[in-house]
């Protein structure tokens, strides 16, 4: 099992840790309810170094990643991020990706669940190109620091100017000798960034980032219980849950990250798919009561089964109880009654638009 | 970790307090902090009879849905509504106001078998 070069802080801070991808990752410290709260009321720091990152050097990089990524790569500049699908021939999805591009390089950030199936498939669609693909997620780590005071706390904290990063961009350098990535971007729905360090600089870092124990600090550690819950709420989707290789982009909802226009590796299935017209798609619930609908659980109209659960929880934010499901087309639209099957009874719910949760600007 | 010893415990991580024909049952704390948050509780009618061994409720928590077991059988006679909104009374004292049924039982037989809380803290020391 891997650890994280967190997990000494980790452990000392009490969090329960749980098997991730073969990680042993923390899942929460406090709570997951309180951490998530936390996070949109103020600030918390998320260890990520889970993710694959993959680096890649060498004249034919851009071209071999048109070729890999759904979205359209074309005319990014340094400093600038792209979050991408990669799709199989039938346009399966075998992942879902940040692609970054950097002066000298390129950084591709993936799911732990997929790494080893990522970095297969990218040496092997890509034979013949000319670039070299490092594996660096062992030697550096991430962390996120996500919350309604993530920037002003950054901002404080770090010997950095990184308010002025846009979103989706990142700042990248050296500082005493460790190389450092800074991203505007997350996985909570809330504003923050997504800090790349090496692995031997990240125990000096996060540890001051949360006040070194010292109970005053703003930054407080969330784990990825919370990650999940605030994810849900933003609607954004999870491999495994609203992604697979079973759904193609559009299917899943993230026609956005789709560029028809280029050619990719599965862009002839989907315009296909496309030109068929969809049989389902992913789509947001909000039900009655408290209860919460797993992955898995059927969802009807009537008597007839229109689709599965791919994800739910008790919203912290909110209060209510959500989900986001693959219903067939003809009952997807917002405001559609449907119901769903906890074990043969069934909880009414309402098809909603995406996401449930929008940040405050 | 709070393990009582004025009551038996099972290795699926309830309590069982014992009070003449009256058991009062809930689920330890460790069953609270390995579930996370609990967010809802589904409890058996005042009056159902109930079957030893067998799911009688459902738990759900931010991570997952699990079956409430109950390892008496008999009646139940009171259950605590307050957990319908408050299901997070569990998560802060699930031996005390996180309590879930009052189950009047016929046979006490079954409570023979299971752990007393020295017994309960080696078994969750080994889980």
């Amino acid at each position: 099992m891997n650890q994280s070069p967190l997990h000494n802080m980790h452990v000392r801070l009490g969090a329960k840790m749980v098997d991730f991808a073969g990680w042993y990752m923390p899942m929460m410290y406090r709570g997951i309810i309180e951490e998530h709260n936390y996070t949109r009321n103020a600030v918390s720091l998320f260890d990520v170094s889970h993710m694959g990152r993959l680096r890649f050097v060498g004249d034919d990089v851009e071209a071999c990643l048109q070729r890999i990524c759904t979205r359209n790569l074309a005319g990014m500049q340094a400093g600038q991020c792209r979050y991408s699908h990669i799709c199989r021939e039938d346009g399966g999805i075998l992942d879902d990706v940040i692609v970054s591009r950097d002066q000298d390089h390129w950084l591709m950030v993936c799911n732990a669940s997929n790494h080893a199936k990522i970095v297969d498939w990218v040496r092997k669609q890509t034979t013949g190109c000319k670039f070299e693909l490092t594996d660096t997620t062992m030697s550096t780590a991430m962390i996120a620091i996500q919350g309604a005071q993530a920037l002003d706390e950054c901002d404080r904290l770090l010997p950095f100017e990184v308010k002025s990063i846009k979103r989706y961009r990142f700042i990248s350098g050296s500082y005493l000798t460790f190389n450092y990535v800074i991203f505007r971007s997350g996985y909570t729905g809330e504003d923050g960034f997504e800090i790349v360090l090496p692995a031997k600089a990240i125990p000096l870092l996060a540890p001051k980032l949360l006040g070194d124990g010292s109970g005053e600090a703003i930054i407080k550690p969330a784990g990825l219980g919370a990650r999940d819950t605030l994810r849900l709420e933003a609607g954004m989707p999870l491999y495994g849950h609203e992604l697979s290789e079973q759904w193609d982009p559009l299917t899943a909802g993230q026609s956005w990250c789709v560029d028809l226009g280029k050619d990719f590796i599965g862009a002839q299935a989907i315009r296909k798919l496309e030109a068929q017209g969809l049989k389902s798609t992913i789509v947001g619930l909000e039900l009655e009561g408290r209860r919460t609908a797993r992955q898995g659980y059927e969802v009807f109209a009537g008597d007839r089964a229109v689709g599965k659960v791919t994800s739910g929880c008790l919203s912290p934010t909110l209060g209510k109880s959500i989900a986001m499901a693959m219903i067939e087309r003809e009952w997807s639209d917002p405001g559609q009654a449907l119901e769903v099957d906890f074990n043969g009874r069934r909880t009414p719910c309402r098809v909603v638009k995406l996401p449930f949760y929008k940040q405050k600007k | 970790m709070n393990i009582p010893d004025d009551r038996k415990y099972s290795e699926t991580h309830e309590w069982y307090l014992v009070d003449g024909d009256v058991v009062t049952m809930g689920i330890t704390q460790f069953a609270a902090d390995e579930l996370t948050d609990i967010t809802y509780v589904e409890l058996p009618d005042a009056d159902q009879e109930i079957e030893a061994g067998q799911p009688c409720g459902e738990l759900e928590s931010v991570k997952a849905t699990s079956d409430l077991l109950c390892s008496v059988g008999g009646t139940v006679i009171g259950r605590n509504d307050e957990l319908a909104d408050q299901p997070e009374l569990i998560n802060e004292d699930a031996l005390g106001a996180g309590w879930m049924l009052k189950i009047r039982v016929a046979d006490l037989s079954p409570l023979e078998k299971l752990l007393d809380a020295a017994a309960y803290e080696k078994h969750i020391a080994e889980d």
